[in-house]
C-alpha cells in the first residue's frame, strides 16, 4: 500500500520533519507560555487593561492562521521565525484568558484573609494566587500546546519545515500515502501531548485544587 | 487602645454613609462587640482599623498614634484578622496557613515549628494530628481553630473578628464561644467581634456598641444594655425575654446570700452540712438563669449554693432571682 | 425592564453585523477599486470575491448543519438511560477527537476521498462535530437527577421528559457547542481552498504565490468578520431564546 510503502522508503525525512516541527512548537510554546502568563498576572491588575488585551486576544484567534502566516511573510521573511512568531500569537489567548480566570476566580476570602494579616501584594501574588492559579494554568497549556502542534503544520504552507511539508506536498502531488503519513504522526503527537498533559493537569489539581 | 473620633465613610455611589460620624474609645484587653442588623457598617468599621478600608473623614488612634501615620502591612501584622469565611490557604497545610506572618516576617524554622505547635495546643488541635491536613479535611470549628492560631501567630496585641462564628451549627456555635472565652482568658488581648446576634454579644462581650445606619445607638456593658435600653431599637434588638437573658449574666454566687438567715425565716429541720433533706443544689459559675430553671424543676422556692468541694456556701431564694433581674431598672429611675 | 435590556442587546448585535458588513464591502471596494497593480487587478473582481465568499459560506453552512444534524441526536441517544453507562467515556473519547488537529482530519480525508468540495464539508463536519456532542452530553448530564425523578413522578411521559426538561435545560450548553462549531468551520473553511473546495482560502493562497499583501490581507480580513459576525448572529439568538 502507498502508505505503508511511504513510511518505508522515506523513514529519514520523516523523522527529521518530526523532529523539526517538535523543535518549532516546543521553542514557540516556551515564549508563548511565558508572555501569557506575565500577560494573565498583569492584567489581572486592571479591570480596563484586561478587557481590552482579551478583545484583542479573541480578535487574534478570529484571524485565520494559514492568513496570520502568509502575512508574517513580508515582515520576516519565509521559514522558522514567522511560525515562531505566528505560533506565539495564535496560541496567547487559551493562556492569557485561562491564567486570567484563574487568579479572578480565586475565592475573594482568601485575598481578603491575606491582605488583612498584613502580607504585601508581592507575598500574595507569588505565594498565593499563582499557586492557586496553577491548574488553571495548567488545563491552558494544555489547550495551547495541542492548538500549538495542529498550526504548526500550518506554517509548513510558508516554508518553516515541519509535518506539514508532508501534507502541503502530498496534496499538491497527489500523494496519498505521504499526505497520510503527515497526517498520522500530527494527530498522534497531538493526541498524545494531550493525554499527557492531561495527567500532569490532573496531578496539578490534586495537589492544589481546595 | 483604639479609638475613633468622628469617623465616617461613604462609598461612592452610596445612598447614605456607611459610618456616620462615629465616636468610640475600645479599652486595652477587652472584648469590644459590635452588633447590628446587616449591612449596619460593622465590617466597614473594623475594616478601617486595619486599613483595608480608608475612611472618607475623621480619625483612628492606637496607643495614640494616628494610624495613617503608620506603615500599613506593620499596623496589619500587629492585628490578627478573622473573617467569617476564614479564608485559609487551601494549597498550604494547617501548619503551613499558622505559619504564613512567622514566614514573612523571616523567623529561624525551629522557632517557627515550635510557635505553630504551642498555637495548635492552644486553640486544641493536636500538632501530629492536624499539622499536615490540608484545609478541605477540616470541619467549620476546626478551621476556626486554625483561622485563630494563624491571626494570633506574631503575637498581635489586637485581635478583629468579623462574624467568626457565623459559620457554625448552633451547638458548634456555642461550645466555640465558651472556648473562645477561655482562650481570651489566656492570651488578653484587645478584641474586636462583629455579629448580627444579639446573644452572641451579651456572651462574648465586655462592652457592646449597638449600630445601626452607620452609627452607635449605645455603647455599654451587657448587662446596662439589657437593663437600660438606650432606643427603642436596642430594645427591639434585644427582642423578648430580656429578663432571661439578663439572668444569664448574673452568677448564682453574685447571687446568694447566707444560710443562716434563711435557717430563721423557715423554721424547718436542717442537716449538719446546713442543707434540707432533699434539697437541690447548684454550682457557684451557674447562671441565675439556671438556679431559676432547676427551681421549676424541683418545684420548691429555693436552692443552696455550692462549691466545687459540695461545700453549702449559700442559697438562693426565688425573690433573689426576681429582685437580681428589676434591681436594675429600679437604680435607672432614681 | 428586562425585556428592555434584551431588546438593546439585539439592536447592538444588529448593529454589530451591519458594522462588520459594512467594513467588508469597504475593503472588497478598496481592493478592486484601487488594486496595487495590474496582476491584483486582473485575479480580484468583484465577482471572484462574490463567487469565494459564497462557496465559503456554503462549505461553513453545509458543514456545520452535518455535525449539528448528527451530534445533537447521537447526544441525546447517547444519553438514554440504556447508554448512561457509557457517557464519561465517549466525553473521553471525543476529548481525543478533539485534540486531532484540523488540518490533519482534512488531510486524512484526502488521503481517503481525494479533493473535492465534499472532502472539505465531510473533513469539517467531523471536526466541529466533536465540541457539539461534547457540550450535548455533558448539558444533558449536568441536568439534576432530581429534577428528573420529579417530572416521572408528575406523570410525565418520557418522551416529554426529554422535549421540556432536560433539552430545554441543556440548550444553553449546546447552543454554546454550536457557537464554538461554527467559529472553527469559519477558521477551517480557509483550508478547503487547499483540496479544492474553494473559498476565501484561495485569496490567501493567490496573494501568498504573487507576493501581494493587499490580496492576502483580503483573504484573512473577509474571514475575520464572518466570524466576528456569527459571534453577533448567536449572541442575537441568545437574545432571543432569553425573551
Ligand atoms: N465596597 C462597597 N461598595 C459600596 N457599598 C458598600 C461596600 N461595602 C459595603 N457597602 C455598603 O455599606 C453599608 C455597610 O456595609 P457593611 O459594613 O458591610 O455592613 P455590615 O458588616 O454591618 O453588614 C451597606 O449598606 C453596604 O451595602
Ligand atoms: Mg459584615
Amino acid at each position: 500500500m502507498d502508505l505503508v510503502g511511504f513510511l518505508a522508503s522515506r523513514w529519514q525525512a520523516i523523522l527529521q520533519l518530526t523532529a523539526e516541527h517538535l523543535v518549532i512548537v516546543v521553542t514557540a510554546m516556551a515564549i508563548s507560555v511565558i508572555l501569557g502568563v506575565v500577560i494573565g498576572i498583569a492584567i489581572t491588575f486592571n479591570r480596563a487593561a484586561a478587557r481590552i488585551v482579551l478583545k484583542f486576544a479573541n480578535l487574534m484567534m478570529t484571524i485565520p492562521s494559514l492568513a496570520l502566516f502568509a502575512l508574517l511573510i513580508p515582515v520576516l521573511g519565509l521559514g522558522k521565525a514567522s511560525a515562531i512568531v505566528g505560533l506565539v500569537a495564535y496560541t496567547q489567548l487559551p493562556l492569557i484568558r485561562t491564567v486570567y480566570a484563574g487568579i479572578m476566580t480565586i475565592d475573594s476570602t482568601i485575598i481578603v484573609a491575606a491582605r488583612g494579616m498584613g502580607l504585601s501584594d508581592r507575598t500574595i501574588l507569588f505565594k498565593i494566587k499563582v499557586p492557586l492559579a496553577l491548574p488553571a494554568v495548567m488545563a491552558g497549556i494544555r489547550t495551547a500546546a495541542v492548538m500549538g502542534i495542529g498550526i504548526g503544520a500550518i506554517a509548513g504552507y510558508i516554508g518553516a519545515g515541519g509535518l506539514g511539508v508532508f501534507i502541503f506536498q502530498g496534496i499538491n502531488r497527489t500523494s496519498d500515502g505521504m499526505v497520510l503519513t503527515g497526517a498520522i504522526i500530527l494527530s498522534l503527537i497531538a493526541i498524545l501531548t494531550d493525554q499527557v498533559l492531561g495527567q500532569v493537569l490532573g496531578r496539578v489539581q490534586r495537589r492544589f485544587d481546595p | 487602645m483604639i479609638r475613633f473620633e468622628n469617623v465616617s465613610k461613604w462609598y461612592p455611589g452610596g445612598v447614605a454613609d456607611a459610618v456616620d460620624n462615629l465616636s468610640l474609645f475600645i479599652n486595652e484587653g477587652e472584648i469590644c462587640v459590635l452588633v447590628g442588623s446587616s449591612g449596619c457598617g460593622k465590617t466597614t468599621t473594623m475594616k478601617m482599623i486595619n486599613k483595608l478600608i480608608e475612611p472618607s473623614s475623621g480619625t483612628i488612634y492606637l496607643d495614640g498614634q494616628n494610624i495613617e501615620t503608620l506603615d500599613t502591612l506593620t499596623l496589619r501584622l500587629n492585628i490578627g484578622y478573622i473573617i467569617q469565611e476564614i479564608g485559609l490557604f487551601p494549597h498550604m497545610t494547617v501548619a503551613e496557613n499558622v505559619a504564613t506572618i512567622p514566614v514573612e516576617l523571616g523567623w529561624k524554622p525551629l522557632r517557627i515549628k515550635a510557635r505553630v505547635e504551642e498555637l495548635l495546643d492552644l486553640v486544641d488541635l493536636d500538632p501530629r494530628l492536624f499539622g499536615r491536613k490540608k484545609p478541605r479535611e477540616l470541619n467549620a470549628s476546626q478551621k476556626l481553630r486554625v483561622g485563630i492560631a494563624r491571626a494570633l501567630a506574631a503575637n498581635p496585641m489586637i485581635m478583629l473578628m468579623d462574624e467568626p462564628f457565623g459559620a457554625l451549627d448552633p451547638v458548634a456555635r456555642t461550645r466555640m464561644q465558651d472556648e473562645f472565652l477561655t482562650i481570651h482568658q489566656k492570651i488578653h488581648k484587645t478584641i474586636v467581634l462583629v455579629t448580627h446576634d444579639i446573644d452572641e454579644a451579651i456572651r462574648m462581650g465586655d462592652r457592646i456598641a449597638v449600630m445601626r445606619n452607620g452609627r452607635v445607638l449605645q455603647f455599654d456593658t451587657p448587662r446596662e444594655i439589657l437593663s437600660h435600653p438606650a432606643d427603642p431599637f436596642v430594645s427591639e434588638l434585644i427582642g423578648d425575654r430580656k429578663a432571661l437573658k439578663l439572668m444569664n449574666l448574673i452568677s448564682c454566687a453574685q447571687l446568694m446570700h447566707d444560710v443562716s438567715e434563711f435557717r430563721q425565716t423557715w423554721n424547718r429541720d436542717f442537716k449538719a452540712g446546713g442543707t434540707l433533706p432533699g434539697a437541690s443544689t447548684i454550682g457557684m459559675q451557674a447562671t441565675a438563669q439556671d438556679a431559676l430553671a432547676e427551681m421549676f424543676r424541683t418545684g420548691e422556692r429555693f436552692l443552696f449554693v455550692e462549691d466545687d468541694s459540695h461545700q453549702v456556701q449559700g442559697v438562693i431564694e426565688l425573690d433573689d432571682l426576681f429582685k437580681s433581674v428589676s434591681q436594675g431598672d429600679d437604680a435607672r429611675k432614681q | 425592564m428586562r425585556a428592555n435590556s434584551d431588546d438593546a442587546g439585539y439592536a447592538v448585535s444588529l448593529c454589530r453585523i451591519v458594522l462588520l458588513a459594512v467594513i467588508g464591502i469597504l475593503l472588497c471596494v478598496a481592493v478592486v477599486e484601487h488594486p496595487q497593480d495590474r496582476l491584483v487587478a486582473q485575479l480580484v473582481s468583484y465577482h471572484r470575491v462574490l463567487v469565494l465568499l459564497g462557496q465559503h459560506l456554503s462549505i461553513v453552512a453545509s458543514a456545520s448543519a452535518l455535525a449539528i444534524l448528527t451530534a445533537v441526536p447521537a447526544g441525546v441517544l447517547l444519553t438514554r438511560p440504556r447508554f448512561r453507562a457509557w457517557t464519561p467515556r465517549l466525553i473521553g473519547l471525543a476529548r481525543i477527537g478533539q485534540a486531532v488537529p484540523g488540518l490533519a482530519v482534512i488531510a486524512l480525508s484526502v488521503g481517503l476521498l481525494g479533493v473535492g468540495t465534499m472532502t472539505a464539508i465531510l473533513a469539517m463536519g467531523l471536526c466541529s462535530l466533536l465540541p457539539i456532542l461534547n457540550n450535548t452530553l455533558t448539558g444533558i448530564n449536568a441536568v439534576d437527577p432530581a429534577l428528573l425523578a420529579a417530572a416521572h413522578g408528575m406523570g410525565v411521559a418520557p418522551r416529554h421528559v426529554l422535549t421540556r426538561v432536560e433539552l430545554p435545560l441543556a440548550l444553553a450548553m449546546i447552543m454554546a457547542g454550536i457557537r464554538s462549531a461554527v467559529t472553527i468551520n469559519i477558521g477551517a473553511a480557509v483550508l478547503a481552498a487547499f483540496v479544492g473546495g474553494g473559498g476565501l482560502g484561495e485569496l490567501i493562497i493567490t496573494g501568498n504565490t504573487i507576493s501581494r499583501v493587499q490580496v492576502m490581507v483580503l483573504g484573512a480580513a473577509l474571514p475575520m468578520l464572518m466570524a466576528l459576525a456569527a459571534d453577533a448572529v448567536f449572541d442575537m439568538i441568545d437574545h432571543g431564546m432569553k425573551l
